[in-house]
């Protein structure tokens, strides 16, 4: 079955994980700006990763026959630094018009703090402004539920925000059906330890629906796993899942919700 | 939607690996009962016995659901007035 892998950080990944990842049947591929595991210095340094992901990254992908997108903002992590968050928003509109930028993101909270709340806000402002989609990061473990809510609240603020246009990504089983009743796209991640595995996710398909949900494998430097995906496909399988039911979650979801991006030029491999 | 199996396939499915997670969920107990000095006043031990309570109760609420929720800090809904925000 072909996929697309909504949420994955490639930058982190070997040229072996793309040729791997085209074997399993993904086709396509969105990555969102994220942390690099260590804290970088200067808006030069955002600059550099952009170029990386907006022109290394699609070539490296497209050597397996992988469409690759990608979202840009500055994390949740290092958005603590105020000053070198807005320079990096400032920034942000020299990549905006790149061919595979599909909109802002992954902005989001970690810590759930007042600077990470401006910050955020002020992405929203930007997407706004260049009438961008937004896909966002909610926190890990004790900090999940209150930071959504805290997301949620801001989104639902601001009434210029289309829910249809925003996926709240790493949603799990306290989080999903909030997230969806109130009109946005939700993004489950299969991570070992802080996320979801692949037989939770599927128990939130059964009991939220597939209907605007669509699930990734983070795939990034910490220890995950870029196949994901494709252990959730085998799982619903074995519970008996249809093959039309397994399609719409981990290809014409994301397909769908991309489509709104005028940036999405997806060619379909059929 | 539902699960397409019914819950003997799924308890047939999943017997062991339940008894498998069980087991080290026990083996992780007694670890700490062996390791010298005492964590019975350490705020994550209280947290682990609810989370034990909440597997054996009311079959109608989504256990993993009030599982998040014991792990996770409490949302206030003032908290845009909180940072001034």
């Amino acid at each position: 079955m072909y996929y697309f892998d909504p949420h994955i950080h490639m930058v982190s990944r070997t040229t072996d994980d793309y040729e791997t990842l085209a074997k399993m049947g993904c086709v396509g591929m969105s990555e969102p700006a994220f942390w690099a595991g260590f804290d970088r210095g200067s808006v030069d340094s955002f600059r550099d990763y952009f170029r990386q992901l907006t022109d290394f990254e699609p070539k490296r992908a497209a050597q397996y026959g992988i469409q690759h997108y990608t979202w840009l903002c500055i994390n949740a992590k290092e958005a603590e630094n105020v000053e070198l968050s807005r320079e990096v928003i400032k920034m942000i509109p020299e990549f905006l018009d790149k061919p595979n930028v599909l909109g802002i993101g992954e902005i989001g909270l970690n810590k759930n703090t007042k600077n990470e709340s401006t910050i955020f806000l002020e992405h929203m402002e930007l997407a706004i402004k260049y009438d961008q989609q937004i896909l966002i990061h909610t926190p890990h473990l004790a900090d999940k539920y209150q930071g959504t809510r805290m997301i949620l609240d801001m989104l639902t603020a601001d009434s210029r925000i289309d829910p249809s246009r925003v996926l709240v990504d790493h949603v799990e089983e306290h989080t999903a059906k909030e997230v969806l009743e109130r009109g946005f796209w939700a993004g489950m991640t299969l991570y070992p330890v802080t996320k979801c595995t692949p037989q939770r996710a599927a128990d939130i398909i059964e009991m939220c629906g597939a209907e605007r949900l669509l699930v990734n494998s983070a795939g990034d430097w910490g220890p995950s796993k870029p196949t994901a995906v494709p252990d959730l496909i085998l799982e619903m399988r074995r519970r008996g899942h249809s093959e039309a039911l397994i399609r719409q979650v981990v290809y014409d979801n994301p397909i769908a919700f991309f489509s709104q991006s005028q940036n999405f030029k997806f060619t379909h491999p059929e | 939607m539902s699960i397409p199996l019914n819950s003997q396939e799924v308890l047939d499915r999943e017997y062991l690996e339940i008894r498998g997670k069980i087991l080290e969920l026990a083996a992780s107990l007694d670890r700490l009962e062996r390791a010298e000095g005492c964590v019975n006043e350490d705020n994550r031990m209280d947290l682990i016995r609810q989370g034990l309570q909440i597997l054996l109760q009311d079959p109608n609420e989504s256990k993993a659901s009030q599982i998040q929720m014991l792990f996770s800090r409490v949302f206030e809904d003032d908290w845009r007035e909180q940072f001034n925000l």
